[in-house]
């Protein structure tokens, strides 16, 4: 069992001890244990930001995030973002400005766009594009992903 | 024609799903007791295998199962998502199997492992043994073709996939009448579609013994056939589930995972198994879009008419056949619709070479065609000393064209009203005057481009679609289509035809966005952006049959003729007074209730689609070119479209951005590049392989010239890949106005632009 270490985290608010192999990734975890499965997978190297999650309300790229590290540790998933059947003002912005095209993206824009909210700063135009250039999106071409971003910062 | 819901900017369907996390794709399905398959893999471009032995990797704790070609079907199959064709002159080239006896690129699939984990099943890779004879490789498709090069399949000893040569008029003789006589040479580079969620399927046998395939596919139904054919087995004995996709743009328009998938669950008695590829396998066994080299030879009148255009393309295909030759025969049957030339020869050879396999990707050889054309006839007007927008003007077709190969009669043609739309938005004479005489170190440009596209693949291809609509209690129904939904909308657009028809609001018609070949009508799937105006065909006349049982009910009730009904907002209404005669609900609890007559409601319908509706379009682009670094921006960029009737602008406007994303990507910075010493890949990641990010991506601007087609279920015409067909060929053209040069071959990237100013002594 030299491979196992115990681990405990909170996510979606909701505490979870177990068993993970230290050569897991968060990415792993979150979708083959506990079944989050709106964490995408789309490079597994930290290239394409599709399995972003908030790590203590921070984006952070699950897939080269070993689970070990996410002991004590806060996680945010998209499974945690809408609450009592309510989209969140980043989640309704996203649908209006039809940001939304395949979806396997969106979880991890969705989050990292989260994050910017909680920040309480204002952003310039080039401030989005940069907090949010870490996710590759091939359907959308990012112009309404940046109109949903630039409205939800702006309300 | 009026309309109350087509034509909205209605949310699309599954929107609530996809930002929410709930909606589950192919790998978000977990089953007891799964195991995980992954391929060994030849390292060599070109090689025999001679022997496997696999002894090591079977005894690994864990590994539940190794194959090889020997141990599944000598079954050779072909890949591409098309239709069935009883006529057998007419079949995809059938070149391939599962896992090979003979490596053909590098990343050719030799064998397979079944293990517990990935982990285990990688390991287990590592102790396969395989001897190999290595071969001498080709890349290039036109040494491909020389004397002597490496055969790559036996069946075609000349390496060439295809050649065929198609003439409309007579190009000698006008080439002989010609006052001028232009040639060019234009290259494109192998790129790949790069949909965020990568091929992944799993398969298992159920209860019935039959076999099960989950995957991420645009062509369920087409996926099963091939599956059958794959492996051996009746077409009726798989079922193929297709959940939500993670895009595709063609590459899921073609058999990649399901067989091998299938072949490991069979090798381990039925077990449920998830094949799933990593970004880095899927940029090499999955499918490219051809490299084309183009040569074009046009004849010109001194007047500035075209008289003949002669162009042949030497696509180079990679491995395997997959789309093969039909992607360059597409392409030509669509841009013969575009410019009046007296006579056109089309004269396209597709050919292998040990490189992964190209197929279909979004607008199916339009990108490299319009590239070579656009940036020719660009080439010509300045030569001739016209204005390159008049030059076009003057050459273009008009309404009631018709193409003589395939009968296709443009309807509907918006080009010119287009042109001067996007000369509108992007300030064309105003900036062209303030660019001339440019001397500094970052120079502006203005370039143009435009394209013709077809809706759907008729006549050459067979277009069949399905739908189902099934009225509830309430009044509200279930839409089933055969169309898939990968991302571009067609759920939506779908809903909101089915809406119109019936006189319901959206939100009483729930689609059903997974196909199951079991359950789901037949139809072809997504591709040659047919969805809108062949399944949207299909969709319409479900929901008519649906509509009239629905009246039919109701003049049972009232004694008024169906003529003089109609559904408005889920109610029954009197046509000429426009007054309440009772609610939709009433109609339908009859259906499902009345002890008499009891018949729920419900619309099948499968429409053949015996037509086509060409749609055009064309790119505006202003750039900037750093002429000490060779850096390229794009300042400002317009599509506007043709494409009949808009059903939903909010998500055409999505196709505009992302095509021309797409396009900025083909255009300045994506190829996927190869070793020529061992043809292995450099860039296969997404983090060498430059994809357009969000700070790439500029604002781009579209319009829509909306010309209802008559052919269209509500006027509407193809757009999903024409957004991406006039891009690269609009910033090349803005490049020449900027510094002068001519880039006759994409990428355009730093490098290269630097290194041609570099030569023309501009630096």
């Amino acid at each position: 069992m030299d491979n196992y270490e115990k681990i405990s985290m909170v996510v979606n608010g909701k505490n979870y001890s177990l068993e993970v192999d230290i050569r897991e990734s968060l990415l792993e975890v979150l979708r083959n244990r506990l079944h989050f499965t709106g964490v995408k997978q789309g490079c597994s190297v930290g290239e394409c930001g599709a399995c972003t999650v908030l790590v203590e309300g921070l984006p952070v790229n699950s897939c080269i995030y070993l689970a070990v590290w996410a002991n004590g540790k806060r996680i945010t998933t998209i499974e945690g973002i809408s609450k009592a059947g309510e989209l969140s003002r980043v989640q309704q912005a996203f649908v209006d400005e039809g940001a939304v095209q395949c979806g396997f993206c969106t979880p991890g824009l969705v989050l990292t766009a989260t994050a910017l909210t909680q920040t309480g700063r204002k952003y310039t135009d080039e401030e989005i594009k940069r907090e949010i250039s870490g996710h590759l999106c091939r359907c959308t071409g990012y112009n309404k992903i940046f109109n949903a971003v630039k409205r939800v910062l702006n309300e | 024609m009026a309309f109350e819901i087509v034509g909205k900017r209605a949310v699309r369907k599954d929107a609530a799903a996809k930002v929410t996390g709930r909606a589950k794709y192919a790998d978000d399905f977990f089953e007891r007791d799964m195991l995980v398959g992954k391929v060994l893999r030849s390292p060599y471009a070109h090689a025999i295998v001679k022997s496997i032995d696999t002894g090591k990797a079977k005894a690994l704790p864990g590994v539940e199962a190794v194959i090889t070609h020997e141990d599944l079907p000598k079954l050779k199959y072909a890949t591409a998502g098309h239709p069935w064709s009883l006529d057998p002159g007419h079949r995809d080239v059938a070149d391939r199997y599962i896992l090979t006896d003979k490596a053909r690129y590098v990343g050719d699939g030799v064998a397979a492992v079944v293990a517990v984990d990935a982990l285990t099943a990688e390991k287990a890779l590592k102790l396969i043994e395989v001897e190999y004879e290595v071969l001498p490789f080709v890349l290039d498709p036109e040494k491909a073709m020389l004397p002597g090069a490496p055969v790559i399949h036996e069946e075609r000893p000349d390496n060439i996939l295809g050649a065929t040569s198609e003439e409309i008029g007579n190009i000698e003789e006008d080439f002989k009448k010609a006052d001028y006589i232009f040639e060019g040479v234009y290259e494109t580079s192998i790129v790949q579609h790069c949909h965020l969620e990568i091929q992944s399927a799993y398969a298992y046998v159920d209860a019935d013994g039959r076999i099960v395939i989950v995957s991420s596919t645009q062509i369920p139904h087409i996926a099963r056939r091939i599956v059958g054919q794959a492996l051996g087995v009746p077409w009726g004995q798989i079922r193929v589930i297709k959940p939500y996709i993670g895009g595709g743009f063609g590459n899921k328009q073609d058999v990649v995972v399901e067989p091998l998938a299938a072949a490991m669950s069979l090798a381990v008695n039925g077990r449920p198994v998830r094949f799933a590829l990593t970004r880095e396998e899927c940029f090499v066994d999955t499918r490219t879009r051809h490299a084309m080299k183009l040569y074009l030879k046009t004849a010109v009148t001194k007047e500035g008419k075209l008289l003949s255009l002669h162009m042949k393309p030497i696509c180079n295909n990679g491995a395997y056949a997959s789309h093969g030759h039909t992607v360059a025969l597409s392409a030509g049957g669509k841009f013969r619709l575009l410019y009046d030339f007296n006579s056109m020869k089309y004269e396209p050879k597709t050919v292998y070479t040990n490189l992964p396999s190209a197929g279909a990707m979004r607008a199916y050889g339009c990108p490299q065609i319009f590239y070579a054309l656009e940036s020719h006839i660009e080439d010509i007007a300045r030569e001739m000393k016209i204005d390159p927008i008049e030059f076009r003007k003057q050459n273009l077709i008009s309404v009631g064209k018709k193409d003589p190969h395939s009968d296709i009669v443009v309807r509907t043609f918006g080009l010119r009203e287009c042109i001067e739309k996007g000369k509108q938005l992007i300030k064309w004479d105003e900036k062209l005057e303030k660019y001339k005489e440019q001397k500094g170190i970052k120079r502006r440009g203005l370039g143009m481009a435009c394209f013709s596209y077809a809706s759907g693949t008729y006549p050459h291809g067979f277009e069949i679609a399905g739908a189902r609509v099934v009225m509830n209690q309430d009044g509200s129904v279930q839409l089933q289509v055969g169309a898939t939904e990968i991302g571009q909308g067609s759920d939506t657009v779908l809903s909101q035809i089915a809406a119109e028809v019936l006189g319901l609001p959206y939100d009483m018609v729930h689609v059903v966005s997974q196909q199951d070949t079991d359950i789901t009508p037949f139809d072809l799937g997504a591709y040659a952006s047919r969805q809108t105006f062949v399944s949207g065909a299909a969709v319409k006349k479900a929901a008519e049959e649906a509509k009239r049982k629905v009246l039919e009910i109701a003049a049972w009730k009232t004694g008024l003729s169906i003529e003089e009904m109609d559904i408005k907002s889920a109610r029954i209404v009197e046509r000429k007074s426009g007054s309440e005669i009772c609610t939709l609900e009433d109609i339908a609890m009859e259906s499902y209730y009345d002890r008499l007559n009891a018949a729920p409601i419900e619309g099948n319908a499968s429409a053949n689609v015996r037509t086509n509706a060409m749609a055009y379009g064309v790119t505006f682009a202003e750039v900037e070119v750093d002429m000490e670094t060779g850096r390229i921006e794009i300042i400002e960029i317009y599509n506007v479209h043709d494409s009949g009737v808009i059903i939903n602008p909010l998500l055409a406007e999505g196709q505009v951005h992302g095509g021309v994303s797409m396009g900025l990507g083909y255009a300045l910075s994506e190829q996927l590049l190869f070793d020529t010493n061992t043809g292995r890949p450099l860039n296969n990641n997404f983090l060498d392989y430059k994809l357009q990010t969000i700070m790439d991506t500029p604002d781009v601007g579209y319009a829509f010239v909306q010309i209802p087609d008559p052919e269209g279920s509500v006027g509407q015409k193809s757009l999903g890949e024409n957004t991406t067909i006039s891009t690269a060929p609009a910033v090349r053209n803005a490049v020449l106005n900027a510094t002068g040069i001519a880039f006759n071959k994409i990428p355009m990237t730093p490098q290269t632009v630097f290194e041609k100013l570099k030569q023309n002594g501009l630096l």
